[in-house]
C-alpha cells in the first residue's frame, strides 16, 4: 500500500517516473527543476529505475530527444522550467503535431528579464498554443497523482497529445510535504505499459513529420485542434478512475464553498491554497465568497467553467503572468472570453501578482476580494491590478 | 572488385524511390541515394529541414521506403540521440524492433556547419550509436542561395554577393570534419558520389563502427553554383583532384588519405565551371590556389604520407 512520506514536490514526481518505468529521460538542468532531474538520475544510479538518461546540452535538445524517443515508442519524460520551456518552444509543436506521448513535469519559472529563478506563471502562459495538454498541480500529493495519470492520459490510443503537468516552482518544486507514495504494484492495473500505435520501425516503415502545402496546411490544423478538444473528456475519465481506485479526484475545474457565493475568485496554481485560507475567513466573516480552481488549462474546459462561475455576480481572476500590452492577463482573457455573450454573465476584475516568487498571503488575498468588490460593485473603469507593487 | 562493389549498389534495392523534385542534375540527391543504398533498410532516418528533406516529402507523398522523420531545422542530431536511447531500452525491456538498427541523422551544411552544430556537438560528444551525414553544398540552396559558413572564400551568393566593395564570401569555410574529430569519436570521413566505391566502403564502416560516426559529403549543387547540371560529377572529380576536398578518413584517431593526389590540378580547372567564382580576379585565385596547396600539404602530413609545413621550403 501506498507509505506516507515527506519530500519535496520534485521527488514526488520522480517517484511517478520511477513508477511508470519510464524509459528514456532527456533533461538539462535548470532551477527550480533540478530536484527532478537529480532525483532521476540517482534512481538511475541505484538501480531503482531503468531508464537511459540523455545529458543533452540544451533543453531544446532535450524537447527533440524526446520527440525521437516518443517517435520509437519508447516511455519518455522530461522536466523543465522557464526559459528551458521558452529554448523548447517551437520543439513543443511538432511533439503535439506529430501526437507524441511525451510527459513533461514543469516548475513554473518566471522569464528574464531581469533574470529571476523564481515561480509565476510566465512561461507557462507562453506555451498555452503550443497544442499540448496543461494543466495545473498545488502541492506535493497532486503532482504525484498527475504525473502518474498524464502517462495515461497521454499513451491513451483515443487522446495521444503530450502532456505538461505544472507546479509551482519553490511553492510546489522545493517545498517538504507529506504525500502518500504509490508502491508499483498498486499501479500496474492504472497504468499498462505503452503501446505507440505508429512507431519509426524499419518492420513497418512510415514517413512523419512531411511538409504540408497550403493544398493541406489547414486541414493538419484544423484535425489536431479537434483532436486535442475531443482529449477533454478522456481526462476527465481517467481522473474519475484514479480518483474511484485511489479515493483522490481531480476535476477540469474544481470549487470550493461556491454555493450561493456573489463574488467568486478563479485562480490557478498552488496559491489556490491560500486563497482557500481567505475564503476561510470572509465565509467567517459572514461574506458570500467562493473560489474556482482552474486546473485543466488546455484543452480549456469551456462548459464547466462557465458552469462553476454561474452563481456569480462578481468574478475576480487572480493570475501570476502578465501579458505586456494586453487588455488583461493571459488567463483573465481566457475567462472573459469564455463568459462573453453569456446570459447573466458576472463583471470580471482581474488581479495579477506573485510574479518572479513574490509571496502573497492570505491577508493580501482577503484584501483582493474587497477591493474586487468595490471596483465592480461602483462599476469603475479598471481592467486589472497588480497587487503589492511599490509604485 | 571496383566493379563487383558498383554491381553490388546497383543490385541492391532503393530506399529512396524516384518521384522526388530535386533539380536536374542534383549531385545532393545522388549522394544521399548512393549513402542510402549502402546502408540497407535497416535504418531509421532523421533528416533535417532543408533541400532533401523538401523535396522528399510533401504531405500525402514520400520518397522513403524507410522509417523517417523530419523534425526542425536544427535538432537532427539530437533527434537521433531520442532515437538511439528509445530504442536501446526498448530492446532491453524486450519491445521495439528485434532486429539491429542504425539511426542516421542527414542534414546539409547550414543545418550542419551553422544552425544545429549545437545539438551535433552534444550528441557526438554523449557517443551516440548513431550516423551523421552532412551533404554539403556549400549554401541554404533550399531558401535560394545565401552563404553558409561552408561557402567558399571568394564566391558570390545571395547574401555575399560580389561587388565594386566585396569580393563575394569574404570567410574562409569552416572545418568540419576536424572539428566532429575534437569530439574523440570513432570515425569521421569526407566522400563523394562521384567516387561510389569509396563512397559506399566509408558508409559500410561507419554502419559496423559503434559510437558516433560523422560523415561529410560534397554535393554539387548546380542551381547553387551556376554550374552545368551534366558536369555535377565532373566537378565533384575536380574537388577532389585540385586538392578543394580530399577524400579521407580517421578512424579512431588514425588519419588516412583514401585517395591520393599525386599531382594537383589548378583549381582553375574547378571555377571556369562555376558562375559563383566567375568574378574572381587572377591575383585572389592565385591567393586561394596557395592556401589550397597549402592546406593539402597538412592533411598529407597528418596521413603520414609526408606534407610539408607553412614555412618549409619548397619541395624540390
Amino acid at each position: 500500500m501506498s507509505t506516507r512520506v515527506g519530500a519535496e514536490g520534485s521527488f514526488a514526481v520522480a517517484d511517478a517516473v520511477r513508477l511508470a518505468d519510464v524509459d528514456v529521460v532527456p533533461a538539462y538542468p535548470i532551477t527550480p527543476q533540478t530536484h527532478v532531474v537529480e532525483r532521476i538520475s540517482e534512481m538511475i544510479a541505484d538501480g531503482d529505475l531503468d531508464a537511459k538518461f540523455i545529458y543533452v546540452e540544451s533543453e531544446h535538445s532535450a524537447m527533440s530527444a524526446c520527440l525521437g524517443a516518443a517517435a520509437v515508442g519508447a516511455r519518455t519524460f522530461t522536466s523543465t522550467a522557464g526559459q528551458g520551456l521558452e529554448l523548447m518552444h517551437e520543439v513543443l509543436y511538432l511533439v503535439s503535431s506529430m501526437r507524441l506521448p511525451v510527459v513533461m513535469a514543469v516548475a513554473d519559472r518566471a522569464l528574464s528579464g531581469p533574470l529571476n529563478v523564481w515561480g509565476d506563471h510566465s512561461d507557462a502562459m507562453a506555451t498555452r498554443d503550443c497544442g499540448w495538454i496543461q494543466y495545473f498541480a498545488e502541492n506535493a500529493q497532486e503532482v504525484h497523482d498527475l504525473t502518474l495519470c498524464a502517462f495515461r492520459i497521454a499513451e491513451d490510443p483515443a487522446v495521444l497529445f503530450p502532456v505538461m503537468v505544472h507546479m509551482d516552482g519553490f511553492h510546489v518544486s522545493h517545498v517538504v510535504e507529506p504525500y502518500f507514495r504509490f508502491e508499483p504494484e498498486e499501479i500496474t492495473a492504472f497504468l499498462p505499459p505503452i503501446n505507440f500505435p505508429l512507431p519509426l520501425d524499419p518492420n513497418r516503415p512510415v514517413t512523419m513529420g512531411a511538409f504540408a502545402p497550403p493544398a493541406v496546411y489547414s486541414e493538419c490544423r484544423k484535425a489536431q485542434e479537434v483532436a486535442l478538444r475531443s482529449t477533454k473528456d478522456r481526462i476527465a475519465a481517467v481522473w474519475q478512475e484514479f480518483g474511484d481506485r485511489y479515493g483522490r479526484l481531480y476535476k477540469p475545474i474544481e470549487t470550493y464553498r461556491t454555493e450561493d457565493a456573489d463574488t467568486i475568485l478563479v485562480a490557478i496554481g498552488s496559491f489556490n491554497q491560500m486563497a482557500a485560507v481567505a475564503v476561510d475567513s470572509l465565509r467567517a466573516a459572514g461574506q458570500k465568497v467562493g473560489l474556482v480552481r482552474l486546473r485543466l488549462w488546455r484543452p480549456f474546459p469551456l462548459q464547466e467553467f462557465r458552469q462553476a462561475v454561474r452563481p456569480a455576480k462578481n468574478l475576480l481572476v487572480f493570475e501570476r503572468a502578465l501579458s505586456y500590452g494586453g487588455t488583461v492577463g493571459p488567463v483573465c482573457s481566457e475567462v472573459k472570453a469564455a463568459l462573453y455573450r453569456q446570459k447573466h454573465a458576472p463583471a470580471v476584475m482581474n488581479f495579477i501578482g506573485g510574479l518572479g516568487g513574490r509571496d502573497m498571503s492570505p491577508k493580501q488575498f482577503e484584501a483582493m476580494f474587497q477591493r474586487g468588490q468595490e471596483i465592480l460593485n461602483n462599476n469603475l473603469d479598471i481592467e486589472y491590478e497588480t497587487i503589492g507593487i511599490r509604485e | 572488385m571496383k566493379a563487383t562493389t558498383l554491381q553490388k549498389m546497383k543490385e541492391a534495392g532503393e530506399i529512396f524511390m524516384p518521384g522526388h523534385r530535386a533539380c536536374i542534375g542534383c549531385g545532393e540527391v545522388l549522394a544521399m541515394r548512393q549513402v542510402c543504398k549502402a546502408l540497407g533498410k535497416d535504418i531509421i532516418i532523421v533528416n533535417a529541414t532543408g533541400c532533401m528533406e523538401i523535396i522528399s516529402s510533401p504531405f500525402p507523398t514520400t520518397n522513403w521506403m524507410v522509417p523517417w522523420v523530419h523534425a526542425l531545422f536544427e535538432n537532427n542530431a539530437a533527434v537521433a540521440s531520442g532515437i538511439e536511447a528509445g530504442l536501446e531500452m526498448m530492446k532491453r525491456k524486450g519491445r521495439g524492433p528485434a532486429q539491429e538498427v542504425t539511426v542516421v541523422a542527414m542534414g546539409g551544411d547550414g543545418a550542419t556547419f551553422d544552425i544545429g552544430i549545437q545539438a551535433l556537438s552534444g550528441a557526438l560528444e554523449r557517443g551516440h550509436n548513431f550516423i551523421y551525414v552532412c551533404f554539403d553544398n556549400e549554401g541554404y540552396m533550399n531558401t535560394g542561395i545565401q552563404r553558409t559558413s561552408a561557402t567558399p572564400y571568394g564566391a558570390t551568393t545571395t547574401t555575399s554577393p560580389h561587388g565594386k566593395n566585396s569580393i563575394g564570401q569574404t570567410t574562409e569555410k569552416k572545418d568540419m570534419p576536424l572539428i566532429a574529430l575534437a569530439h574523440h569519436i570513432p570515425y569521421v570521413a569526407t566522400m563523394s558520389p562521384s567516387y561510389p566505391t569509396d563512397l559506399a566502403r566509408k558508409v559500410k564502416k561507419a554502419k559496423e563502427i559503434k559510437g558516433p560516426a560523422f560523415l561529410h559529403v560534397f554535393s554539387v549543387c548546380p542551381t547553387g553554383w551556376g554550374s552545368n547540371p551534366e558536369l555535377a560529377i565532373e566537378l565533384g572529380r575536380l574537388a577532389v583532384e585540385t586538392g578543394l576536398f580530399p577524400l579521407g578518413e580517421c578512424v579512431y584517431g588514425k588519419y588516412d588519405l583514401t585517395r591520393q593526389v599525386k599531382e594537383l590540378r589548378p583549381i582553375r580547372d574547378y571555377f571556369k565551371h562555376q558562375r559563383r567564382f566567375r568574378h574572381l580576379p587572377d591575383d585572389i585565385i592565385d591567393q586561394i590556389q596557395e592556401r589550397v596547396r597549402d592546406r593539402y600539404e597538412e592533411v598529407k602530413r597528418k596521413c603520414g604520407i609526408g606534407g610539408r609545413r607553412a614555412g618549409d621550403p619548397p619541395a624540390p
